[in-house]
């Protein structure tokens, strides 16, 4: 893959089948997520797309009955270890969901939030990185005026940016979004779109999405599963110009079922 | 979801084949039209030339319509982009035409010179290469399109050599400069039919493998060292 010239490996996933109970969810999934890129995982429902991005932060140990086989490496290290932090993985591993899920709190708070439970107390220090986060997610001129208001009264899309910026404010290594913009108009998507651009800059970020255009424009590499297997990732304009697989390409082009 | 999206491409590859009918069958007038120096048939492929014309910007409007609602992707994207081009050489093969069927006017009062070479040779030779690059086409078939790519090489050839011939007889013909650059012009028109045909099967290799072969022959031979040909 071209993609990884001279990147470092932020994550690696080798080997990992995942089970709910009886039902094998992935199978046997090697990939690598490169540092400063965006990687998009795209499928049909049900291929295991969201489970992989569950397995990254270990959002899935809170389902009973599952488990896993196989490893999963950040900067080198298992996460799966038992003496990971699971706490201090999610700070390193942050996540933002398909539909905004801002706190019913203040704005500010949503965003102080993280840094309360992670131990910071000093109030400018706190006021600071609110301000900072909130530029850094592209919410700050919008909300500047109104940061002790609800959160609830924003607009949808400012409200999928709150979260970003709440997942942002602890500093994570990794940004995993699962369909971040499928509940959001194109303008709010254009703006989502243009955020996760500038932010890969800093962050390494993984996300789920439905919307094959969006994968298109906003990710380096694509990966795509299909019943829980990984049958094709490559540098995305490779995979939406020329695919390797006749899967990939009956997907892509829609002929799929 | 797909479905329409593939009604769409079914009904545009009809199109282009119609186009490419109808091209064809342009080009063998001019030819016919060369064999006899026919100024009816020059005629009738100058005054038709609007046919194609039209059709050619009805296929082009169709296919900005469906990437502007489609959006297509990988193979559909470069069926798309594939005839997006293949339609301009088409159109320009049918203009082909008309330039050979304008020579053919220029000279089909003149008395007729014995010509040490014959122009149906080289005529059935860029047809065949348009005939194969068509089938290429409607067959996505590989070998045809390469053997396209070879073939241009003779008629390349054969264009040079006429080149020569006429270049002899213009000195011993001096009142039939006129007539003989028109001859050679013919030449020039029919080695374009070629280069046209080129481009078709170079375009089909790239909607079937994804891969720009363009220029690569070229490439080749500057890296073996060899001088450019043309």
């Amino acid at each position: 893959m071209d993609a990884d010239k001279g990147r470092a490996k932020k994550m690696v996933v080798k080997n990992l089948s995942f089970f709910y109970g009886g039902s094998k969810a992935l199978t046997d999934v090697s990939l690598d997520f490169y540092a400063n890129q965006v990687t998009a995982l795209i499928g049909p429902s049900g291929c295991g797309k969201s489970t992989l991005l569950r397995c990254l932060n270990r959002m899935n140990d809170l389902i009973p009955y599952s488990r896993s086989e196989g490893q999963v490496l950040l900067d080198g290290e298992s996460i799966y270890d038992p003496k990971v932090d699971v706490v201090s993985l999610r700070r390193r591993v942050g996540m933002v969901f398909q539909k905004p899920n801002p706190f019913p709190k203040t704005i500010f708070e949503n965003v102080a939030y993280g840094l309360r439970v992670n131990g910071v107390k000093d109030r400018s220090t706190i006021e600071q990185k609110v301000e900072d986060t909130l530029k850094n997610a592209a919410l700050w001129e919008e909300v500047k005026e109104r940061l002790y208001d609800s959160a609830l009264g924003l607009s949808g899309g400012q409200q999928q940016r709150l979260c970003i910026a709440r997942a942002l404010a602890v500093e994570p290594e990794v940004v995993l979004m699962d369909e971040p913009a499928s509940a959001l108009d194109p303008i709010a998507t254009q703006k989502i779109e243009e955020l996760i651009h500038h932010l890969k800059k800093c962050y390494t970020i993984i996300i789920v999405t439905h919307n094959m255009q969006q994968a298109a424009r906003v990710s380096d590499v694509t990966a795509f599963f299909y019943l829980g297997k990984l049958i094709e990732a490559g540098v995305t304009d490779t995979i939406f110009t020329r695919p390797k697989l006749k899967q990939t390409e009956e997907y892509i082009t829609g002929r799929f079922g | 979801m797909p479905k329409r999206l593939q009604r769409e491409l079914e009904k545009i590859k009809k199109r282009i084949l119609y186009l490419g009918a109808m091209v064809e069958e342009r080009l063998k007038m001019a030819i016919k039209a060369i064999e006899n120096w026919d100024a009816d048939l020059a005629q009738e492929i100058i005054r038709r030339d609007y046919e194609i014309d039209e059709l050619e910007v009805e296929v082009e409007e169709e296919c900005l319509k469906i990437l502007a609602l489609h959006q297509p992707v990988a193979v559909d994207l470069r069926f798309l982009i594939a005839v997006i081009k293949i339609n301009n050489d088409l159109e320009r093969i049918g203009d082909e035409a008309v330039n050979i069927a304008n020579r053919v006017q220029n000279i089909s009062t003149r008395k007729k010179l014995n010509l040490s070479f014959d122009f149906s040779v080289m005529a059935e030779k860029a047809a065949t290469m348009f005939r194969l690059s068509l089938d290429a086409l409607v067959d996505l078939d590989l070998d045809l399109a390469f053997k396209v790519l070879t073939l241009d090489d003779e008629v390349d050839l054969m264009h040079r050599e006429i080149y020569d011939r006429i270049k002899e007889m213009l000195s011993k013909n001096p009142d039939y400069v006129g007539y003989l650059i028109n001859l050679y012009t013919t030449s020039r028109h029919l080695e374009r039919v070629g280069d046209h045909s080129t481009n078709i099967a170079e375009e089909v290799i790239y909607l079937i493998e994804g891969e720009i072969i363009r220029h690569r022959a070229k490439e080749e031979a500057l890296q073996a060292g060899e001088p450019e040909t043309k």
